[in-house]
């Protein structure tokens, strides 16, 4: 583990809080999306909007497809007198990264975070190929399917995994979902049963994709004696990292995750007991890419929201798993978990969050 | 309040972006222009192809650019049944990840190939470009890789 | 050695066109007063906490950050805060320079917003100059700002500088 890993102030997911995850929201705009879930993460430890000292949001304007967008969803916040306030074009949990980077500095000690973003009001296909090379790839509109299932076919023809792997994740993860209330596909399906699906982009069938979502979430981060009043049992960050890859998508290994594995490194994943992982992998073969990359073995479970492939809101999706994490060990049910958020095509960029329960 | 009091409005989003390529990648441009292939040489001697500024793996920059192609091996493939209306062909096709003959990365592209039997990763393709009238200093040039020696 | 000579130059510039389609929709607040405007009605939303009235609403208070549910139906009377005069011919413009553009702040309201004013010469308007909206026919009423023809003086003494300074 580097100094810099070791030498963390102490700073706890202190609140979280996320819509229900829906195909469409069809009424309310981003604003109007937002209020109720940053009044669910003030409310349930409190506290109100002059509690914490910074404000730091995760979306992307290409969703609405209107500038600005992160701006005029602060009006959920409420940020008269001016805030203290920053963004970032990313999911969620890197708007959580850049808030634990700032507690770190000790001026501050608690934050806001939230993420929202409406898969459903343009094509995805077309909207994530802007994400790509702008010279080589974006302008053969390769959409993010497609790209996926290229990244599934080498790692079927590695030999790491086959089609029946991929079933049974899916499988998995929407069986677990049926016990969270916020999920939006969750079902029992057998593996068999899956594998009868047709395919969208071979190797890919139906069931490996994750599903389109509306969606919204917040956290609240505390440190120093805020942290301790504002829980019974805080969850406190222990290591926390990310790291990203070439942007060549053919310059790659796509079998495998080194930007995960070295954030996993940093972040000190394999100090401890893993008891849950709540990784974000927004395509079924992509969850084994990542248990791998973050060193996880069987006894490890994985995703028991249900994960991206039972809600997928975009910019939230990955700080929804800090969430859920964080909420295992608040219940008891975990000592020790592993968050992770996933950026860009193929698992491109990865963030990776370690979490315990402590007094 | 009822859902017919929601309004909703199609909306559309235009950006006419022309961006400038810089040596390296217009270099790689007017080589597909004239039909040819050229990658760059990475700082430890891999030629990366299509060529960036910098070695995508050291970052350092990148040397002197070298013919390549433009034959190649497929190294991952995906079938796309129903190509979207944006996709370069629109009959069903395959993507796939090239590393062309001298290169050491892979270059995305798309085959066309009579079906998904016809192709598995290992199998050797060439570049179908477009007639040198049509080509204009971009990816569409190649208008798609074929099967070697197969009917295209 | 790639940049073999040919007539056309070597390339340095790649065309990368963008366009994409989305279903918008303004939301709940919003398309209250888009609904508004289709009857010729200017409708805004007042803050439960500070009691300040937004037109339009995005459906929050900006300064408490709670829903602003109570539905408030304005006049159509408001007075001129500022304004500049457009003398410049841009793409798209739909209307003869020069013309005046004004942020007006409705009566009841606490938010201003940005419309047109016609039947005065532009050397004539000031800041506080008392202005009333003009709609277009009833059968020609949409649910949008276009339902505004403009705004013009309505003949009352300009107000006190005091009672809009807030709005600036």
């Amino acid at each position: 583990m580097s100094a810099a890993a070791r030498a963390v102030r102490p700073v706890s997911i202190a609140s979280f809080a996320q819509s229900q995850n829906v195909r469409k929201d069809d009424e309310r705009n981003e604003v109007e999306g937002l209020m109720p879930v940053i009044a669910e993460v003030f409310g349930n430890i409190g506290i109100t909007k002059d509690d914490v000292d910074f404000i730091c949001s995760g979306s992307t304007d290409y969703l609405i497809g209107g500038p600005f967008s992160f701006v005029m969803a602060l009006d959920a916040v409420g940020v008269w007198p001016p805030r203290s306030e920053s963004h970032v074009e990313m999911d969620g949990a890197w708007a959580l990264y850049e808030a634990w980077v700032l507690l770190q500095e000790g001026e501050i000690d608690a934050a806001l975070v939230y993420s929202f973003g409406r898969s459903s009001l343009g094509d995805l296909s077309e909207i994530l190929t802007l994400q790509l090379d702008p010279y080589y790839e974006a302008p053969m509109w390769p959409d993010i399917v497609s790209l996926s299932a290229l990244q599934a076919r080498a790692l079927i023809d590695s030999g790491k995994a086959t089609e029946a792997d991929f079933a049974a994740v899916a499988s998995r993860s929407r069986r677990d979902a049926l016990s969270n209330p916020k999920s939006q596909v969750a079902n029992d399906i057998a593996p068999e049963v899956l594998l009868q699906d047709d395919y969208v982009v071979a190797p890919l069938r139906r069931h490996t994709l994750p599903p389109i979502t509306d969606g919204a979430a917040a956290v609240v981060l505390a440190a120093g004696d805020k942290a301790t009043a504002w829980s019974d049992r805080p969850v406190w960050i222990t290591g926390f990292d990310h790291r990203i890859e070439t942007h060549s998508l053919g310059a790659r290994d796509l079998t495998t995750s080194p930007s995960t594995a070295k954030a996993a490194e940093v972040a000190g994943v394999a100090a401890g007991k893993v008891d849950v992982a709540e990784i974000h992998a927004p395509f079924a073969h992509q969850e084994l890419i990542l248990a791998e990359a973050l060193g996880l073995d069987d006894s490890v479970a994985i995703n028991p929201s249900g994960g991206a492939l039972a809600a997928n809101p975009l910019m939230s999706a990955g700080l929804i798993r800090i969430g859920e994490a964080a909420e295992r060990i608040r219940s008891g049910a975990a000592d020790r978990a592993v968050a992770h958020a996933t950026s860009g095509p193929c698992l491109q960029q990865n963030l990776v969050c370690v979490l315990e329960g402590g007094a | 309040m009822a859902d017919s009091e929601v309004l909703h409005a199609e909306h559309r989003l235009e950006y006419p972006y022309s961006r400038s390529t810089g040596p390296v990648i217009g270099a790689f441009l007017t080589a597909l222009r004239d039909g040819r292939f050229v990658g760059a040489t990475g700082s430890d001697g891999r030629v990366i192809v299509p060529p960036t500024e910098y070695d995508p793996i050291t970052s350092d920059d990148v040397g002197e650019l070298v013919e390549v192609g433009p034959g190649g091996v497929v190294e991952s493939w995906a079938w796309v049944s129903h190509p979207l209306r944006k996709h370069p062909l629109q009959s069903p096709f395959a993507w796939a990840l090239i590393t062309l003959d001298g290169a050491n990365t892979a270059m995305l592209h798309a085959v066309d190939a009579p079906g998904p039997d016809a192709l598995a990763t290992g199998t050797r393709v060439t570049a179908r470009f477009r007639p040198e009238a049509e080509r204009i200093g971009a990816m569409a040039d190649v208008e798609a890789f074929v099967v070697e020696g197969g009917a295209s | 050695m790639a940049d073999e000579t040919t007539d056309q130059g070597p390339v340095t510039t790649l065309a990368t066109p963008i366009r994409l389609d989305f279903d918008f929709t303004p939301g709940v607040a919003q398309s209250k007063f888009l609904r508004g405007l289709e009857r010729g009605e200017f409708h805004g939303q007042r803050c439960s906490v500070c009691g300040k009235v937004y037109v339009p609403s995005r459906g929050s208070c900006p300064t408490d950050g709670v829903p602003t549910t109570e539905d408030v139906l304005l006049g159509n009377a408001g007075t001129v805060t500022t304004y500049c005069v457009v003398n410049v011919p841009f793409a798209g413009q739909s209307i003869e320079i020069p013309y005046i553009c004004a942020q007006i702040l409705l009566d009841g309201a606490n938010l201003s917003f940005m419309g047109l004013l016609q039947e005065i010469p532009t050397d004539q308007i000031r800041m506080g100059m008392r202005v009333e909206a003009v709609w277009v026919d009833e059968s020609d009423l949409t649910p949008s700002l276009a339902s505004v023809r403009y705004f013009r003086p309505n003949g009352e003494p300009d107000a006190d500088y005091d009672t809009y300074k807030e709005y600036l």
